[in-house]
């Protein structure tokens, strides 16, 4: 069964030759701004996937690491295939990838959040860091509405949710709070996901959701940074 | 471990279940499990799938009688919806097919997506959660009850009723039915070790034991010295009929994990049988064996399914798949 309706549609070429240029003090992102991103996420969660894996283990089933490496290296793999030409459908391709390929709880879950954020930004060809702080409030939103999750459950919402406020600021400042957010969950009793089956003893361990999810928020400085 | 690498454990197993199963199409690359008469007109299909690591589950239990279909993910993780819309186009014979899925959070997600993306296909879709262990409190603050033992007998006693060509809003009563209606309660005396991570996922020290623990490596609620199987036994059965108090006979599910000796299992269900009889609970027929496992765990779960004269006849009925075969 193809269903090609749901992966076709990225045009070939196209491709903008100014990568951030600044228009009303603003700078604007472009398609290759979003590729930058999703590449240094997926470089990102390579190098940390032990440890993600590793504060998977005491609170849910040590493969956290593995299925962000999987579903992020075929993200790196389709965007080069089909090199999407905006950065709403750079984002909702990658979504649409997570979905295809991570499972678990993870692959829904962050192939929401680009997705959505991909649907919000349209298809533009460059948006304002503005626009994007906009569109990952959208996806954050619809993460939370799948997953039932709010602040303080010990899940990757703890790690998006400051980050997102933060984005009007800077990027590294989004990254710092995504940071703070995903050390902020060690206390806490998780109440959503596998975590929660283990009632007060999730205490004590940093959530691996809300740590691979600030390592997605870094990898928005360093896109920045090329 | 006896793999190759960790990456191609799920592909190599079914590599392997395909050379043993020829009445199976197994397809390796798309990771999906079909009955080889699939579609099977004018009957409903039922299509599950889970995370790998608990075989036979599901896969072994893909067969006249039982399931349509099945879908592999990786260890410990949902499979992904391109995978449940791919089965549930190859089983459908228009009579509509019934996902059969266990509470957790990542199942639940790829299979609510893969509904939709099925209907728009044209196939309709009814599904069942299954969530039956109450070693995990039901509420607000957990993910819910998970799905464990239950799902044999919900998968096998649904399967009978579609392949009796009942319809399949009847078919979904009865799965449900028999979710309702079973406990489950699970102890570990290890962990176990995910290819992946290739060290045991909690530490558990000999001479100790978790009670309530899920079938995903993941620690249980409680950790106790080390107790006898009469003692697991009054525990764990006390445990699932505070919460069934059943009224008709029960189905007897003594699960292995993965790790523990049959002599072991059925030394543990003489007790279990024990437990039952001194609180007066009628047992209709028992099961013992490793059917949801998890991976190399050494432990075993208990689940109980009451029963009314209906599922009985239904359990009954002649099955034939490889991991659980009787009747023809």
């Amino acid at each position: 069964m193809e269903r090609a309706g749901l992966y076709a549609g990225a045009a070939l070429g196209q491709v903008s030759e100014v990568n951030v240029r600044t228009s009303q003090g603003d700078p604007l992102l472009d398609a290759d701004f979003f590729r930058r991103w999703m590449t240094a996420a997926a470089a990102s969660v390579d190098r940390e996937a032990e440890r993600l894996t590793a504060l998977d283990s005491p609170i849910g089933d040590a493969d956290h690491g593995s299925n962000m490496q999987r579903g992020f290296r075929a993200v790196t793999a389709v965007l080069e295939r089909e090199a999407p030409d905006t950065p709403g459908a750079v984002l909702q391709l990658a979504g649409r990838q997570l979905i295809s390929t991570v499972g678990g709880a993870s692959g829904p879950l962050y192939g929401t959040l680009l997705r959505r954020a991909g649907k919000a930004l349209g298809d533009a060809a460059e948006v304002t860091e503005e626009q994007l702080a906009d569109a990952l409030r959208a996806g954050v939103d619809a993460v939370m509405a799948l997953g039932g999750a709010t602040p303080g459950d010990k899940t990757m919402v703890d790690a998006l949710v400051p980050a997102v406020d933060a984005l009007g600021t800077s990027f590294e400042a989004a990254s710092a709070a995504a940071e703070k957010g995903a050390v902020a969950t060690t206390p806490l009793q998780a109440r959503k996901g596998r975590a929660s089956y283990l009632g007060e003893r999730s205490i004590g361990h940093q959530d691996p959701g809300a740590t691979s999810s600030a390592l997605l928020i870094a990898a928005l400085v360093e896109a920045a940074g090329e | 471990m006896l793999i190759n690498v960790p990456e191609t454990v799920v592909a190599d197993a079914l590599r392997g279940m395909a050379a043993a199963h020829p009445e199976l199409i197994v397809d390796v690359e798309n990771r999906v499990i079909v009955r080889r008469d699939a579609p099977v007109a004018g009957k409903v299909a039922l299509v599950s799938g889970g995370g790998s690591g608990h075989e036979p589950l599901h896969g072994g239990f893909v067969g006249p009688g039982m399931l349509s279909a099945a879908c592999p993910g990786e260890v410990f993780t949902s499979p992904v919806p391109d995978q449940m819309v791919r089965a549930a186009a190859a089983v459908d014979s228009g009579a509509g097919v019934l996902f059969i899925v266990k509470n957790y959070t990542g199942d639940v997600l790829n299979f609510d997506m893969a509904a939709e993306l099925a209907e728009d296909e044209g196939i309709q879709v009814a599904k069942v959660l299954v969530n039956d262990d109450v070693a995990v409190t039901d509420s607000l603050y957990t993910a819910g009850r998970r799905g464990t033992g239950a799902t044999l007998f919900v998968e096998k006693i649904a399967g009978a009723a579609a392949d009796e060509g009942q319809p399949l809003e009847r078919v979904q009563s009865i799965a449900r039915q028999v979710n309702e209606n079973s406990r489950s309660f699970g102890v570990a005396l290890s962990a176990c070790t995910t290819p992946a991570k290739g060290s045991p996922t909690f530490d558990l020290p000999s001479g100790e034991l978790e009670l309530g623990i899920g079938i995903h490596g993941e620690p249980g609620r409680e950790r106790r010295p080390m107790m006898t199987a009469r003692e697991i036994a009054d525990f764990s059965v006390h445990a699932v009929l505070d919460d069934l108090e059943p009224h008709n006979p029960v189905l007897v599910l003594v699960n292995g994990m993965g790790a523990t000796p049959l002599l072991e299992l059925y030394g543990y269900n003489a007790e279990v049988q024990r437990v039952l009889a001194e609180r007066g609970v009628a047992m209709a027929h028992t099961l013992v064996g490793n059917f949801v496992t998890s991976l190399d765990m050494a432990g075993a779960s208990v689940t109980l399914c009451q029963v009314d004269e209906e599922l009985l006849r239904l359990w009954n009925a002649p099955v034939c798949t490889p991991g659980l075969r009787w009747g023809r």
